[in-house]
């Protein structure tokens, strides 16, 4: 199985590099850093500010859920009474399963034009960080509950033992011995915030440029590729492939550093 | 994570590609055995493709034996492959220009009209062609310079490679590197909920597509081209000056399977499809004040 799942992941990889390959040809590498914009029809293929939009909306929605979602599985495993505890996972798990084109809709309708009365227009890099920190909350907040249900039982008696107080205890001894597993989760989370299309592409504004604050709008590359796909053709088509490729090689990157980060240690 | 409009538009082109390959491999392989299985291929145009998809579905389930076999490549290539006969019959988002008028012979299906929309609190009530164009290409970008609030303008802009845009930028002869927008959006549906989210934005979306939401109760309206109000009517009976044909082009007479396919798709069988589709069907009296080969362009 484990066999067939990376063949077929290289076959796809494959096949995103060959579709991405004429546009590579025969525009070259350096146009896609280096053209005035992305205006594929006219011939122009700037692909920086997608990926710097791409990044800025990942790592923005990463640190803001990074908090609230280690708050909320601290606040589940160490502080509520069981009965809440409990409720209070389920909801998070309700979270999880609402599709993003949800998220999307309610950030359209609600949050873009909530944040267009404090700062004209309203979709924006901040729209997009809100509505994906939203997204991957869930995510961080459930790996880092289950990593502290795994830290061993003896380590809490030890604290409580010694005289930590709770705070002492989650922050000094449960995060440390978590660590691996708050990171995977982490990850995880960059990862979905970095694919995700659907919710971005209905909130950020969609504008292709580096954006100059919080409040301007911004275009993903994931956004790009959905947007412009469906009637793409020839090196426009082709370079929308390219996106997909960067996209995979910023995937791949992150997965890396992950595995230099936390791989060697194993969850105690 | 994939969009109730787009995935279903991003897979359609492929797939066509692919049963084609498929149904042409099929029938070399069954030859002259399978008599009764009468095929026909249409190319061209992205933005008539899936509208003549969903005719050809019908028309199959109406006619079985017949396969029809769509596939886009643009407007250019709907030409060249029915001049070569690649194709029994080409699709083009556009009129035939006079020079054409000799090789082929055109049917129009639809029409296509894009209509200017603004928040239905905003004041302003039209807007010139040449404000238009000054507001796009961001010389202007308050309402108060045309007579509206004092807001800054939220110019929307459709995406690169959509129909809507290339027409939009085609009739105010503008190149999108000159647009300076503040949103960009895919569909009509995320163009209409933007403007109606926003008392500040200017966008412009299929009329269809306009007038069905504003029917729901969207806060939208639309505004004036060129002193012509913007409804399925005007782009019906051609005064709405920012509207296209939708064409079916053949090189010769057509008969057979092809003029029979032709009258469907210019029947009122297919306008529920036309509609669905944001397009206007092109209406049971027009088409009979018009001779049959509806060549001319407007």
């Amino acid at each position: 199985m484990a066999a067939i799942a990376a063949t077929l992941l290289l076959w796809i990889a494959c096949f995103v590099v060959a579709e991405a390959w004429p546009a590579i040809a025969q525009v070259g590498i350096n146009s896609f850093v280096a053209d005035a914009s992305w205006n594929p029809t006219e011939g122009l293929y700037n692909l920086w500010p997608m990926l710097v939009g791409t990044l800025l909306v990942s790592l923005g929605a990463v640190s803001l859920a990074i908090p609230f979602g280690l708050g909320s599985a601290v606040f589940c495993q160490f502080y509520a009474p069981p009965l809440i505890a409990n409720l209070y996972r389920r909801l998070i798990e309700l979270l999880a399963g609402i599709p993003s084109v949800v998220y999307g809709f309610w950030g359209l309708v609600t949050l873009v034009p909530l944040i267009g009365r404090l700062h004209p227009p309203g979709p924006s890099l901040l729209a997009g960080i809100i509505i994906l920190a939203l997204m991957i909350l869930p995510t961080i907040a459930l790996t880092a509950d289950a990593s502290f249900e795994q830290v061993p039982p003896s380590y809490r008696q030890g604290t409580e033992a010694l005289g930590f107080s709770r705070w002492g205890t989650v922050w000094r001894v449960m995060v440390p011995a978590a660590r691996s597993g708050l990171g995977t989760g982490v990850v995880l989370a960059t990862g979905r915030a970095l694919g995700e299309t659907m919710a971005v592409l209905m909130v950020c504004g969609n504008v292709v440029q580096v954006p100059d604050s919080l409040f301007a709008p911004v275009r993903t590359l994931t956004a790009n590729i959905a947007l412009e796909m469906a009637y793409a053709l020839d090196l426009h088509r082709s370079a929308l492939f390219v996106s997909g490729v960067v996209l995979l090689a910023l995937v791949a990157g992150l997965i890396a550093a992950a595995e230099v980060l936390f791989g060697r240690e194993g969850v105690p | 994570m994939t969009h109730p409009f787009q995935s279903f538009s991003i897979l359609v082109p492929q797939r066509n590609l692919l049963l084609g390959v498929g149904f042409s491999l099929m029938l070399t392989a069954c030859g002259p055995s399978s008599s009764t299985g009468q095929k026909l291929t249409l190319t061209g145009s992205s933005t008539v493709a899936p509208l003549i998809g969903e005719i050809a579905k019908r028309y199959e389930a109406e006619h079985p034996g017949v396969r029809i076999d769509v596939q886009t490549g643009g407007s250019s290539r709907g030409l060249a492959d029915a001049s070569q006969g690649l194709a029994d019959i080409g699709m083009i988002s556009r009129g035939l220009k006079a020079e054409e008028e000799g090789e082929f012979q055109g049917f129009v299906i639809a029409k296509d009209g894009i209509g200017l929309i603004v928040h239905a609190d905003n004041p302003v009530e039209a807007i010139s062609d040449r404000q238009v164009v000054e507001i796009y290409k961001g010389e202007v970008d308050a309402w108060q310079a045309i007579g509206g609030t004092d807001a800054p303008i939220t110019v929307v802009n459709k995406a690169e490679g959509r129909s809507t845009l290339e027409l939009f930028l085609k009739y105010f002869e503008l190149e999108n590197s000159e647009v300076q927008a503040d949103v960009v959006i895919g569909d009509n549906q995320q163009g209409i909920k933007t403007v109606a989210g926003n008392p500040d934005a200017l966008g412009y979306v299929s009329i269809g597509a306009a007038e069905y939401d504003i029917a729901q109760g969207s806060p939208i309206k639309l505004l004036p081209v060129d002193s012509v109000a913007a409804t399925t009517e005007t782009v019906q009976d051609g005064s709405f000056p920012l509207s296209r044909p939708l064409t079916l082009v053949v090189t010769e007479p057509p008969t057979g399977l092809t003029q029979d396919f032709i009258n469907f798709a210019q029947s009122e069988q297919v306008h529920d499809i036309v509609r669905a589709q944001n397009f206007v069907p092109v209406s049971g009296s027009l088409a009979r004040v018009q001779p049959e080969p509806a060549t001319t362009a407007n």
